[in-house]
């Protein structure tokens, strides 16, 4: 008379702490996740089917809106793949604009990633403090392009103007006053216990599952794993840099926190360095006026604050793409997702979610 | 009237009406204070559009839940999806009826008003009993509502209700060791004649009751019943209109309640600091400065929020009342410094201690992520329950040793 039975719960795609509309089907003993099964989707667009009917500059925009919280690093990657198709020479103060502008695009992304973790643990106020940064940054966008979430921020060969006057100054304000910041978020959460106790041992992938399941960023190198596409196969002028690549022991929500905080003091190192040594000239390359890259077949890397974004672009001549495909870091880090929840309660696949910084916009495309 | 009429009949049915109307103003208005203060610790401006700094919004709030549609989910029971939140805030108001606000009653034409609706010599147990009740508005609110969360919800907070409401118990027992008495008044009575607030030699039991206390009301960092992130909004998910502004009115009923058994069993209740040193006797009008001191600060901290300015005009609105309230002790204008209105001196200090503990929950709000339901558990059954038993004993021990 009396039995027990799995509980299959559904969190999602409505669901204030799955990041958008991502939807989980959780099995259920008790509080214990048995399974879990994400179910994606829900915010496809088909991106890349449209960008095979739009000219090489229209699709700019169209990267935009695959990772909306990073939308310069798609456009960073996208442009990247398109000039190394043509062939192009970038110059040099555009490469270093460029990396200003990711690197600072990686913190405020991170910020959002911090602020909205923390709100799923159930610390509130971190979530304004890091917002009242990332306001910041996005002031500085806005006076470089004029748009705040979906900047189309570069151009096919560089950029389409240099940055305003004063603009420099204002970055150089803004990386001076963001270490004590960050010193702030830390004095809220690394030394607080439930905190620790909500995400320590929380969600661990072994580095061997990590690589295997093609986990990539700083979920990637929490587990320990030292890949940084950034120093693996510099572009847009890395290589110039100094930069330290942070990584975690034990794989946990913990080490993804660490890793992520580290990550935003190197970002502020790269931006100092390229303010230091920021060359004069153009920002953009000779480029013909209808863009026509040569047939061929490229694929493309970068480092976005969620991990390997890659493009691959396949041309047979003329104004479009023949094929197009992103290789999005969020849909290949979310298949991690049921390797780490196994066996943990409902409160940690919150928290575990929210360690592997999951766009939908990205993962869906 | 038959005065006897008038002091049985008249007199507690005017008290209970002031605990019912009062209370739900008085709890909106600290729903606005936790708004606002959340939002200055969270560098952001809180409600002010509706009246003068929002001064009106806790209005607005109850005539938007009185207005809004009663939706009743179509699975779910309706007789019990209605009967749960009376039965969650009717303990929670009944709790009210021993607390006391001042030690003195009023006596005006012969007629005593007391300011407790009655002294019970079983006060604590009365407590402990009626707040255990409130559980089972939250499990039939979970099972009535036919929803997968809404029960997850119930089933965390029952558990974490009945494993708090333990250590609670034990952490009372100390005083009630210490004093021989379970009256609320005669608790406080004690602390007066000995001389000193009861945190002091029951600082263990003060810690344990109040964590536990913290986690019997479901607030931060114990939320786990309503963890927004995780269950949506537990028990209460499916609940609006009015239904679940009960539920809100029995969470910060609780509150008071909770802060107030704080206030008594471990800080002196309506008694000053040092409530028998003679030359701290002016402290008994404390209300006579510090009124103008909070008043000034509270007006301060408006304009700071106006100027943009760190809590600067604060301060100063502080310090400014705090000369004025002075001034007036001291010139004695219109003879109010040597008033001896034990009524209103008692409430001042009450209220005083009542405010800081409902400022901590809203502090530990702004500060704390929440507990994952393991470690909840862990904590009160592995540290707070034997913590308290410790004390327990070692009050005991002390008190038979002591004779």
């Amino acid at each position: 008379m009396f039995r027990t039975e799995e509980m299959d719960i559904n969190m999602g795609p409505q669901h204030p702490s799955t990041h958008g509309v991502l939807r989980l089907r959780l099995m259920l003993d008790g509080e214990e996740i048995t399974d879990v099964r994400p179910v994606i989707g829900y915010l496809h667009r088909g991106v890349e089917k449209l960008a095979e009917h739009r000219t090489f500059p229209m699709i700019e925009p169209l990267t935009d809106r695959l990772d909306y919280v990073a939308a310069i690093s798609e456009n960073l990657g996208y442009c990247g793949a398109v000039e190394k198709l043509m062939g192009l020479q970038i110059p040099p103060r555009a490469q270093f604009i460029r990396v200003i502008l990711a690197e600072l695009q990686r913190i405020a992304s991170h910020l959002l990633w911090l602020g909205t973790h923390a709100l799923d643990l159930g610390a509130m106020t971190v979530f304004f403090y890091t917002f009242r940064e990332r306001e910041l940054i996005l002031d500085l966008f806005e006076a470089f392009c004029g748009a705040r979430l979906t900047y189309n921020s570069m151009r096919i060969g560089g950029l389409l103007e240099d940055v305003p006057r004063g603009w420099t100054d204002r970055v150089r304000h803004f990386i001076s006053i963001f270490p004590e910041r960050e010193h702030e978020y830390e004095q809220l959460l690394t030394v607080n216990r439930i905190f620790l106790g909500r995400t320590v041992g929380v969600g661990i992938l072994e580095p061997g599952e990590a690589v295997g399941l093609g986990v990539s960023g700083p979920t990637l190198r929490a587990s320990g794993v030292d890949y940084d596409v950034r120093r693996a196969q510099p572009y847009s002028s890395y290589e110039q840099f100094e930069f330290d690549v942070p990584l975690g022991k034990n794989g946990d929500t913990y080490d993804r926190y660490v890793v992520r905080m580290e990550e935003m003091r190197q970002s502020c190192r790269i931006i100092r360095q390229a303010l230091d040594r920021l060359p004069e000239g153009e920002v953009r390359a000779k480029v013909p006026k209808y863009i026509k890259p040569p047939a061929g077949e490229v694929y493309h890397v970068v480092e976005s604050p969620r991990g390997e974004q890659g493009f691959h672009i396949v041309q047979t001549g003329g104004e479009m793409p023949y094929r197009m495909r992103f290789r999005s870091p969020s849909f290949v880090n979310l298949q991690a997702l049921p390797v780490m929840c196994k066996g943990r309660l409902i409160a940690d696949v919150v928290a575990i979610i929210g360690s592997i910084d999951i766009v939908l916009g990205d993962v869906d495309r | 009237m038959d005065p006897r009429i008038i002091q049985q009949i008249v007199v507690p049915l005017f008290q209970v009406l002031l605990v019912i109307v009062a209370l739900p103003l008085a709890i909106a208005y600290l729903q606005l204070v936790e708004r606002k203060v959340l939002g200055f610790m969270q560098v952001r401006l809180a409600p002010r559009r509706v009246g003068w700094h929002g001064l009106l919004q806790p209005i607005a709030d109850a005539v938007k839940l009185l207005i809004k549609e009663d939706v009743v989910p179509e699975k779910s029971d309706r007789f019990l999806f209605t009967l749960a939140p009376i039965v969650t805030v009717v303990p929670a108001l009944v709790a009210l009826a021993v607390i006391p606000l001042a030690g003195a009653p009023l006596t005006i034409r012969g007629i005593t008003i007391t300011p407790w609706i009655t002294d019970l010599n079983v006060a604590l147990l009365y407590l402990l009993a009626i707040s255990s009740l409130g559980i089972y508005g939250i499990i039939l609110a979970g099972w009535a509502s036919n929803s997968k969360y809404s029960l997850l919800g119930a089933l965390r907070s029952s558990a974490q209700m009945i494993s708090y409401e333990v250590p609670l118990g034990f952490a009372v027992i100390g005083v009630m060791i210490l004093t021989g008495s379970a009256s609320m008044v005669e608790i406080v009575n004690r602390q007066k004649a000995a001389g000193l607030w009861y945190f002091l030699p029951q600082i263990l039991g003060f810690f344990c009751y109040f964590i536990s206390a913290v986690a019997e009301t479901n607030r931060v960092p114990f939320d786990l019943p309503e963890a927004e992130a995780e269950l949506v909004a537990g028990f209460h998910t499916e609940y609006s209109g009015m239904k679940f502004a009960f539920f809100f009115l029995a969470e910060y009923t609780n509150m008071i309640v909770v802060s107030s058994i704080v206030t008594i069993l471990f800080f002196g209740g309506w008694l000053r600091p040092f409530p028998n040193v003679a030359a701290l006797g002016w402290l008994e009008n404390g209300w006579l400065f510090l009124g103008p001191l909070v008043l000034g600060a509270f007006l301060g901290w408006l304009f700071d929020q106006r100027a943009g300015k760190d809590l600067r005009f604060m301060f100063a609105g502080g310090l400014l009342g705090a000369a004025a309230g002075f001034g007036f002790a001291w010139t004695d204008a219109g003879g109010l410094a040597t008033l001896d209105v034990p009524v209103l001196s008692g409430a001042f200090w009450f209220g005083l201690k009542l405010s800081f503990f409902l400022f901590m929950y809203i502090w530990f709000r702004g500060t704390y992520p929440r507990y994952r339901y393991d470690q909840l558990m862990r904590l009160g059954w592995k540290w707070l329950i034997p913590l308290s038993i410790v004390n327990v004993v070692g009050t005991a021990l002390v008190v038979t040793l002591r004779g």
